[in-house]
């Protein structure tokens, strides 16, 4: 239900509806792009930011929030772990269970290796399962791995590695085809084509979608196999140190059971970070679509172990979160509501920009709106922008809400807004850590050979912003060869005896920088919970 | 003054915000969550919960993460259920009848009392589902359970014991598999990246200038 201020605005919104149906906004110019994320987006907000202090990215800049957890304290300084006494001995541990780590769990068991899982929560409590929009793979005539990688790469401003974002398009149709073989169930046409869609910032329709429950198509088909294959999944367990041995190399991780409070240790030769992402820290106050458990725990991790971080400074705020009711205030709603054609309009009815600018671009330019221009809505918790989605019924039929996003008519319905009568309002919301931990094309850590990273944990694959699209695709891409790659080096890995010294020479180097926290570090979970008299 | 209502989390009363969810309202009531949150926006089926109202007989289930509180509403989560999920390789089998008989045999003792449909957190027609799968009929079963979050309270509430969100993972990946057609450009493309017809060109972009690639980007032609 609607406030009196949104419905005089709706009315505008339905009064310029029919004219705006039949042109399309302009697209920005590069130039305008420029100035406008300068200006608004969060990324250039200095006060958001944090210079790093020790370790090997001392000297730039972190979200402050995130700074502040490298600058925090380990959980075991001062605990009497006995690193003899073994709980899980395995060749290759996965901490993560979302879609990346499935991938890479199902590869190694596939290569004969024993692997592992632990995860925080459940396996698949996780972004992956929140997924919507769908996944990318250049696989039709018109398409190319070429152009796939024009298109990430610019989107990306040119930031991307080369060598993994090569990977990315170029084993995209097979991760597809591997997915669909295990049985996910893409939108197909009769005769077996792929329907496929735009996303902001691709310059062919090649997004593959499960209709708007892509993460969640593929996460429980994942899961059911891991599951099959009786791969261990130790759950509500989370890493919260590595472990390392005296030659240097990673040697597993010390676990916490998130319960009973225990900690136990697993021994592992090849460790796989996919730990996935960070919205959960609430970077500059914004809310988030992420799930629960995302709170960069495994950079934390890595970091402290040694690895490296690669564009930790950047992080994508997606450019339509639910702005309104306040009971999903930061929920996502898909940008394939813009994909299907539904526009971004302002309190007045107008059309203020093209609906499929890049991510970065177009959550700047709502911000833009709603603050120096004042053409936002009013809400209760700020406020918002709509998105036209009658439009989508009028463009493509009636009914296609329903069949092609149904999970967002559901969200919406609960609270008694029906999108396919009345538009929505969206505000920027805290997404996706476009950067992470720094691998090489083959997934392993620059610091430590046997350590790899995939997923949303991973830095470099996108640059420094990622289309709709590339991050489903990645965790597939990335999880599967770590797994694969895993497998193999735990073969020929030959451990030495296990340490915790990295996190006591963290320690001192923490305190020879005269850097003191209150907080320990990874965060595991966020506090929500209000303890006021 | 912001609007409370009364709510008992597990029998004990507190006074919270009439615009909460139950999830919010209980880490409002100071509750640190664990167990039953996953990904807090509907997705994942973490936060399965049960509940009554006041002096009502009906007993309601939903998602804590999607639900707004009301006023006399006794809530208790299900933070785990233990359905029941059968192994099988899904290369050797088929998606004939026999599958479901083999794997799920308790499905066949559905007395049709449409209590898991009454259960259901996103509205699907799950005792329907159940009688697709019966039949052999996957990909309309796929289909009504395609928006399942397996969130179990459908088999919370089942007399025969049947584990339905299991009974839907089997019928979609029977269909994504073996019975919707395959994607013939899909095939095409892996094997033209196989074959390596791409290798050479993929290289020519990695080693282009980023003065050169900016100037691709800015004028790549797009499909309408
Ligand atoms: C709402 C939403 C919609 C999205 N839509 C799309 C889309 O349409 N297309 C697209 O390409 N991408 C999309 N993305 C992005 C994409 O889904 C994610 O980036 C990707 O799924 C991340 O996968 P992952 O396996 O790396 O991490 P996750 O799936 O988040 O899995 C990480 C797992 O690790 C666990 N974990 C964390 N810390 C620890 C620890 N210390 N110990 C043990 N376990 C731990 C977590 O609990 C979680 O289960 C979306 C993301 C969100 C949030
Ligand atoms: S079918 Fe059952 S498990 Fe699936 S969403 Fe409905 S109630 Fe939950
Ligand atoms: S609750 Fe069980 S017995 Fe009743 S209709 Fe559903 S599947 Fe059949
Ligand atoms: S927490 Fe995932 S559905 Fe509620």
């Amino acid at each position: 239900m609607y406030t009196e201020n949104m419905q005089a605005s709706v009315k505008k919104v339905e009064a310029t509806r029919a004219e705006r149906l039949g042109m399309e906004p302009r697209r920005m110019t590069a130039e305008e792009k420029d100035t406008l994320l300068q200006k608004f987006h969060p990324d250039y907000r200095k006060e958001g930011f944090a210079e790093i202090k020790i370790g090997p990215n001392k000297g730039e800049k972190a979200p402050a929030e995130l700074s502040h957890l490298l600058h925090s304290n380990s959980r075991l300084l001062g605990v009497d772990l006995d690193l003899n006494k073994i709980d899980y001995d395995t060749d290759v541990l996965i901490i993560g269970g979302g879609g990346a780590g499935a991938s890479a769990a199902i590869e190694a068991n596939e290569a004969g290796a024993d692997v592992m899982i632990v995860t925080k929560l459940r396996i698949g409590d996780a972004n992956t399962m929140m997924a919507e929009g769908g996944i990318q793979a250049a696989d039709k005539e018109n398409d190319s791995p070429m152009q796939h990688y024009l298109d990430a790469f610019g989107g990306g401003h040119f930031a991307a590695r080369p060598e993994l974002l090569k990977r990315l398009v170029m084993e995209a149709p097979d991760a597809i085809k591997w997915l669909n073989e295990l049985g996910v169930m893409f939108d197909k046409k009769e005769d077996g084509e792929m329907v496929t869609t735009h996303g902001g910032g691709t310059s062919r329709k090649r997004m593959h979608a499960c209709k708007d429950y892509s993460g969640a198509e593929i996460m429980r088909t994942l899961r059911d196999e891991v599951i099959n294959r009786k791969i261990p999944v130790v759950e509500f367990t989370s890493a919260v140190e590595l472990i390392k041995d005296d030659k240097g190399q990673a040697a597993g991780a010390i676990l916490l059971n998130m319960e009973t409070g225990d900690y136990m240790v697993a021994r592992a030769k090849t460790v796989i970070i996919a730990t996935g992402g960070a919205g959960r820290l609430h970077y500059q106050h914004f809310p988030t679509s992420n799930h629960y458990g995302a709170t960069a725990d495994g950079l934390v991790l890595g970091y402290r172990a040694g690895a490296p971080l690669l564009y930790q400074d950047t992080i994508q705020y997606h450019p339509t979160g639910v702005a309104y009711p306040s009971q999903i205030f930061g929920a996502l709603v898909t940008e394939k509501v813009r994909s299907l054609g539904a526009m971004l309009v302002n309190v007045d009815g107008v059309a203020f920009m093209h609906p499929l600018e890049t991510r970065d671009v177009s959550a700047a330019s709502i911000i833009r709106e709603c603050s120096e221009r004042g053409k936002g809505v009013t809400t209760p918790l700020g406020s918002g922008i709509w998105l036209d989605t009658p439009m989508i019924e009028q463009l493509h039929g009636e009914g296609t809400i329903e069949a092609r996003i149904p999970a967002m008519l559901r969200m919406y319905l609960n609270y008694d807004i029906d999108m396919r009568k009345e538009p929505i309002l969206i505000y920027p919301t805290l997404h996706y850590q476009n950067g992470g931990l720094e691998i090489s094309g083959d997934g392993f850590t620059k610091a430590i050979d046997n350590l790899l990273v995939a997923g949303e944990a991973v830095g470099g694959i996108h640059g420094r912003n990622r289309l709709m699209g590339n991050s489903l695709l990645d965790i597939i891409v990335f999880g599967r060869n770590a797994g694969k790659a895993a497998a193999k080096k735990a073969k020929e890995t030959e451990l030495g005896s296990m340490t915790l010294e990295h996190v006591v020479k963290y320690a001192q180097e923490l305190k020879a920088a005269a850097i003191e926290s209150e907080d320990v570090s990874p965060m595991l979970l966020p506090n929500y919970a209000r303890h006021e008299r | 003054m912001q609007k409370m209502v009364n709510v008992y989390f597990y029998g004990k009363k507190y006074s919270v915000p009439a615009d909460l969810t139950i999830m919010t309202a209980m880490e409002y009531a100071g509750y640190t969550l664990k167990r039953g949150c996953g990904c807090r926006h509907g997705f994942c089926g973490a936060c399965a919960t049960i509940y009554r109202i006041k002096g009502k007989n009906e007993l309601k289930t939903c998602l804590a993460c999607q639900t707004q509180v009301e006023e006399g509403m006794y809530v208790a989560s299900i933070p785990f259920f233990p359905t029941d999920k059968r192994t099988y390789d899904i290369n050797e089998i088929k998606p004939t009848e026999q599958i479901m008989m083999e794997l799920y045999p308790e499905i066949y003792s559905c007395i049709g009392c449409n209590a898991c449909t009454k259960a259901c957190t996103q509205g699907l027609n799950v005792m329907q589902y159940i009688a697709y799968a019966q039949r052999g009929e996957f990909e309309k079963c796929a289909e009504e359970s395609f928006d399942c979050v397996g969130c179990g309270c459908c088999s919370t509430r089942c007399p025969a014991g049947i584990s339905h969100p299991m009974v839907g993972v089997l019928a979609r990946r029977l269909t994504g598999k073996y019975i919707a057609k395959e994607t013939e450009h899909l095939k095409k493309r892996v094997e033209e990246i196989k074959h390596g017809d791409y290798d050479q060109l993929v290289e020519q972009i990695m080693q282009k200038p980023i003065a050169e690639m900016q100037e691709l980007y800015n004028t790549r032609d797009i499909e309408e």
